[in-house]
């Protein structure tokens, strides 16, 4: 392994992504730091969530999905034959565009990382319901009605809900597709703001297609462009002082 | 032109009120037949007598033992069918390539075209001899061997149908299970069994209505002794078989032996229509929920 590596929470080389013929990731290479929160823009079929959920191998139930380059995480090639898929994924979390509890309680919604994993101690379900519930700032508003459905929430409080559920199995890297954008303004800040807090702890990669809240959210920025990475750097650089004209026009709103 | 689309209005019209009158005909011929019997039978005899006995000397009237006939035979084939139907259900939606799925599918369907003579024969030649190895005090007719035998016919009901209610399952609850770290296993079974239990259900008691209502094979190989007995491996009788005895027989006309078909007749279009009824509120209550 080289060196370098070492200090990326993230690296990943060369990758490109076929589904059938379509060529949909091209060459893309990039690095990030632990405990960081990298966004991902650019307009819609550009790439950016298909490379999201190369980082924790949703595509793999694809038909025709083909990947070469390598994807590193912690120095480990994460698609080499001997890597568990569900240990990755564990490692991994994911928070989805549309809110996706389960149509359980809410308690089981937030353990059913453990329950997969067979844990089934009571008080350590407990601990891990309050600590991940309290994480994802919803405590407050739901620790009367555990035992209610998760449906019956509000889509904002459904989707903390479900941030909870993945922070439950304690993963290292949260993936986040579009995470407020069935939101409304209010519930959006509100999980925005989560990300500022839960930033020291985890390593965050957001894809949205608001540039306001990627200049708000995040460290790095991204901009992908028909399967490539146009541009990536600081996220103050990339908006003040974009390098390529594409990302000008982009974020200026010449195109979307 | 408007006459014409008159015309047109009623030929469809009329097309719809057929079914619907047949089914009130039954029902009228049903209903004004076994008045006749409960007028010479009280209810409580046809009821609560646990011997049935028509055709012989000494007259019984009670329905259990065709009853208990109906539901042994139904509930041994439902133990076969709702394991490996929902087995076959969750390989087809979440293991399988999609490619074998399209071509398994149809193949398995197959199995509800088979008619159900063939089946009955099947349960008497092959399946009871081979039970009788295994089980020797078994009788030649028996309640195991066509149960297993309905079972296997009604297995595409159910794993059809709960593919279908499998499938529904929104593909987003599918990905928040896997991208947590379950397997497909865990995520078949936690997740996608549970929200689509509905149509499972809906699935399971419309099959149980079709095994009730069966016929040729319980007639074939299940014999024809009305028996209130929960025993497998002993000669009985079904509500279906016993109208078909009753059919084909030199019983005369309008006799008390005659209306007592009618009174069976009834008693199973009550238990079908009963189920059937539950499926439907349980599959409304099931669109309810996923908008």
């Amino acid at each position: 392994m080289v060196k370098e590596m070492a200090t990326d929470k993230l690296n990943a080389k060369n990758i490109n992504v076929f589904y059938g013929q379509a060529h949909v990731i091209k060459d893309v290479s990039m690095s990030m730091e632990a405990n960081s929160v990298t966004a991902f823009i650019g307009p819609s079929g550009c790439g950016k969530s298909t490379f999201l959920r190369c980082i924790n191998r949703m595509n793999d139930y694809i038909d025709g999905f083909r990947m070469t380059g390598k994807m590193l995480i912690d120095g480990q090639d994460i698609y080499k034959k001997k890597v568990e898929v569900e240990a990755l994924r564990k490692d991994v979390g994911m928070v989805f565009q549309k809110p996706n509890p389960f149509p359980k309680s809410i308690y089981e919604n937030v353990i059913y990382g453990l329950r997969i994993q067979g844990i089934n101690n009571k008080s350590v379900l407990d601990e891990t319901v309050e600590r991940s519930l309290r994480q994802a700032a919803i405590w407050d508003e739901v620790k009367d009605d555990l035992n209610k459905s998760a449906l019956s929430l509000s889509g904002g409080q459904q989707q903390r809900i479900c941030i909870a559920r993945t922070l439950a199995v304690e993963p290292s890297i949260i993936l986040m597709d579009e995470p407020a954008s069935a939101l409304d303004p209010i519930s959006t800040a509100k999980i925005e703001e989560l990300i500022h807090e839960l930033k020291s702890k985890y390593t965050i990669i957001i894809v949205t297609h608001n540039m306001q809240q990627a200049g708000r959210v995040s460290d790095k920025v991204a901009f992908f462009y028909i399967g490539e990475l146009i541009e990536y750097s600081e996220t103050k650089e990339l908006f003040i002082n974009p390098k390529e004209e594409l990302t000008q026009n982009y974020i200026t709103g010449r195109f979307g | 032109m408007r006459l014409k689309e008159k015309i047109i209005e009623g030929i469809l019209l009329l097309c719809a009120a057929v079914s619907i009158l047949t089914t009130i005909g039954i029902l009228w011929v049903l209903i004004s037949e076994s008045s006749v019997f409960f007028l010479k039978v009280p209810l409580t005899e046809f009821l609560f007598d646990t011997q049935w006995t028509p055709l012989f000397a000494e007259k019984h009237f009670g329905i259990l033992p065709l009853v208990a006939g109906t539901v042994l035979t139904s509930f041994i084939a439902i133990v076969v069918a709702l394991p490996v139907g929902l087995t076959i259900a969750v390989y087809l939606n979440e293991y399988a390539p999609k490619g074998f799925r399209k071509f398994i599918k149809p193949i398995l369907e197959v199995l509800a075209a088979i008619p159900t003579v063939v089946y009955g024969y099947f349960a008497l030649m092959v399946i009871t001899p081979f039970l009788q190895q295994i089980f020797p005090q078994m009788a030649g007719f028996n309640a195991l061997s066509p149960g297993i035998v309905m079972g296997i016919m009604i297995i595409p009901m159910i794993s059809s149908l709960s593919e279908d209610a499998l499938y529904a399952v929104p593909k987003s609850l599918r990905e928040a299970s896997y991208g947590i770290g379950a397997t497909r296993f865990q995520t078949s079974f936690k997740v996608l069994v549970p929200a689509a239990s509905s149509g499972i259900v809906v699935s399971v008691i419309l099959a149980i209505s079709r095994a009730v209502g069966e016929t040729m094979i319980v007639a074939i190989a299940a014999g024809q002794q009305p028996r209130l007995t929960l025993n497998p491996f002993v000669p009985v009788e079904t509500i279906t078989t016993y109208i078909v005895q009753v059919s084909l027989g030199d019983v005369v006309q309008g006799s008390l032996e005659y209306q007592t078909i009618f009174a069976a007749g009834i008693a199973l279009f009550i238990l079908t229509f009963v189920l059937n009824n539950i499926s439907f509120y349980v599959k409304k209550k099931f669109e309810e929920k996923y908008e």
